[in-house]
């Protein structure tokens, strides 16, 4: 169990974005999730890790508002936000970047990104085109690729674009759900350095991986999620060298996971 | 058939295909952001011709009562919903806009003089009674019901489609209505003599079509309508709200079906009912493009426009037969070379 169960904020935290307590999620009668507590602090990089099937995206989905939550809460910046509509909690600043993308393919790589700017449409024009600039700066291969439709890009830079649009709404805290899959080893280090960058611009990250040696390498917490259940919580350091998430986790070559 | 009797039938077609195209591309925009099937699209016709017709009588057009009963219904509903949410500061300015806005209404459909006012005045008026009415059919039918099946959204359609033609029947009464012509002017074709009435519905349609191609193509509401008949959990995480989304197309519907009615209520007689029918020629039209391409259900609908024309000079008997027969072999074809309409990711 985290150590983290007993305390709880209510108000807003100078060093606390995110805290989820207690959370439980069900499908049916399926319990997907039971007593979650995590937490994520301002400008730092969270990382869940487990295997497949362990919950880690029903984690994300809740959080964002995808799913109903059945039990706990989760407090956005001192804000209730459990049970919030996915597009309220996009313009109190959270975005989630989905496994499977959903980006608009058939729209172009500007449009896809420009529609990422969407809860900020009473902002500026200029204000919009900073945001959009500043996305080309981070992935200057979608610049090139600005008048491409997105359903021809290939998986490296559907990535890139997905994170990208959820840049776009200037989020405070980014849910990134398998930004490694199926990615050839090169675009996962471009990847995860981009996911560096935004600590270092104050953007929270609580990042789900099953490429765990790659995320507790930038990680500055993270969580081993087990059967719906958080099973080892602590720095990424203290993780990292756990004998057991070495061993099921980490172990050399056994998962063919390609490390950063 | 001579060519004179020809070019006249294709006039014909033409003018009811534009009207049938309107009313197509209004169905594929609302299927393909709610997955409705909205049958009630005609009976926008219906209320815009009847309600501007009402206008030039000078009579106060019974859709005003009914936007305001709707407008009730609509605030008693978010009412409920905000007070399960905890949570209701939008919807007093909601409420206080609804107030000015059919207060606005009210004032000059009793203090002014409406029936001497020209047709480009009376027609935003007419618009401004009508088009309301989509966005509220749209919260008080469908969004409770965001996450049904199509089915049951087809289920419902059909009870408001009957809802929406009784009020029809109970506002503007069962005779039928035709208004004043934009222009009585006819010009001469070559060998054709052509309405200026029938070409101001086809500029008109074409135009609307422009605007509406504009609309997708450059405006971030635009953009973010496609995007959510695109892809919904996209179109979710990046802030679009499900509700306005919905709100929005059955606006543009509500929108295109009024207009419709206006453009053919002065070549036309029409009754409370007469929609439905014309609804359902565009719905034809519409599957020809699978419910989801605009030209090729622009283009199917003009089809249906001039085979009407001209099943009504061989058979004229069997007219509606033959036209709706059409979507037998449509459907064969399509089922044929299937194609999902679900999202290409």
């Amino acid at each position: 169990m985290s150590e983290h169960a007993e305390q709880r904020t209510t108000s807003p935290s100078a060093e606390i974005l995110l805290e989820v307590h207690g959370l439980g999620v069900r499908y049916g009668k399926v319990e997907a999730l039971r007593d979650v507590h995590i937490r994520v602090g301002r400008g730092r990089i969270a990382a869940v890790i487990g295997p497949n099937g362990a919950g880690k995206t029903t984690l994300l989905s809740a959080i964002a508002g995808l799913l109903p939550c059945a039990a706990g809460q989760v407090w956005l910046d001192g804000v209730q936000i459990a049970g919030a509509a996915v597009e309220d909690n996009v313009a109190r600043g959270l975005s989630l970047v989905p496994e499977t993308r959903e980006l608009f393919a058939r729209m172009t790589v500007q449009d896809n990104l420009e529609l990422g700017a969407f809860s900020l449409r009473r902002a500026g024009r200029r204000e919009r085109d900073a945001l959009l600039a500043e996305a080309f700066r981070i992935f200057p291969r979608l610049e090139e690729r600005r008048d491409q439709l997105a359903g021809t890009l290939s998986g490296g830079e559907r990535q890139m674009l997905a994170l990208g649009r959820a840049l776009m709404s200037r989020p405070r805290l980014l849910l990134l759900d398998e930004p490694s899959l199926g990615l050839a080893p090169l675009i996962v280090r471009e990847i995860f350095q981009v996911v560096v960058g935004l600590r270092r611009r104050g953007v929270s990250v609580l990042l789900v991986e099953q490429n765990a040696r790659a995320a507790l390498q930038i990680a500055d917490d993270a969580y081993l999620l087990e059967t719906g259940e958080v099973s080892l919580a602590g720095t990424a350091q203290a993780l990292a060298s756990d004998p057991r998430v070495i061993e099921s986790y980490l172990g050399l070559g056994r998962r063919g996971d390609p490390g950063v | 058939m001579s060519i004179d009797i020809a070019l006249l039938l294709g006039q014909d077609g033409v003018v009811n295909g534009a009207i049938y195209a309107l009313l197509a591309l209004a169905l594929v925009l609302v299927f393909s952001v709610t997955r409705v099937i909205f049958i009630p699209q005609g009976e926008f016709v219906a209320y815009g011709g009847l309600t501007l017709a009402a206008l030039q009588e000078g009579r106060g057009p019974g859709t005003f009562w009914l936007l305001c009963a709707v407008r009730v219904a609509v605030a008693l509903a978010d009412g409920i919903a905000a007070l399960r949410a905890g949570s209701g500061r939008s919807l007093r300015w909601a409420l206080a806009g609804d107030l000015g806005y059919l207060t606005l209404l009210a004032a000059v459909l009793y203090l002014a003089p409406f029936a001497s006012w020209p047709a480009w005045v009376q027609i935003p008026l007419a618009l401004a009674l009508v088009v309301p009415l989509g966005p509220a059919v749209y919260r008080l039918a469908y969004q409770p019901l965001a996450g049904a099946s199509i089915l049951v959204l087809l289920i419902v359609s059909v009870a408001v489609h009957v809802a929406l033609v009784s009020l029809g029947l109970l506002f503007f009464g069962a005779e039928g209505s035709q208004t004043r012509a934009f222009s009585d002017a006819r010009l001469e074709l070559g060998r054709v003599e052509v309405g200026a009435q029938a070409l101001c519905v086809v500029l008109f349609s074409v135009a609307l079509m422009a605007a509406l191609h504009a609309f997708f193509e450059r405006t971030s509401y635009g953009k973010a309508l496609r995007a959510s008949a695109m892809n919904r959990v996209g179109a979710r995480l990046v802030g679009i709200p499900v509700g306005l989304s919905g709100r929005l197309s059955f606006a543009l519907a509500a929108l295109i079906g009024a207009l419709s009615g206006i453009l053919i209520a002065p070549i036309t007689t029409l009754y409370y009912d007469t929609g439905f029918l014309m609804g359902l020629k565009g719905f034809v039209g519409a599957i020809i493009g699978g419910l989801a391409s605009y030209p090729v259900a622009v283009g199917g609908a003009l089809l249906v426009g001039l085979i009407e024309a001209l099943a009504s000079f061989w058979a004229s008997a069997y007219k509606e037969v033959i036209v709706f027969a059409l979507v037998v072999p449509v459907l064969v074809w399509r089922s044929l070379r299937t194609h999902h309409l679900e999202d290409d990711e």
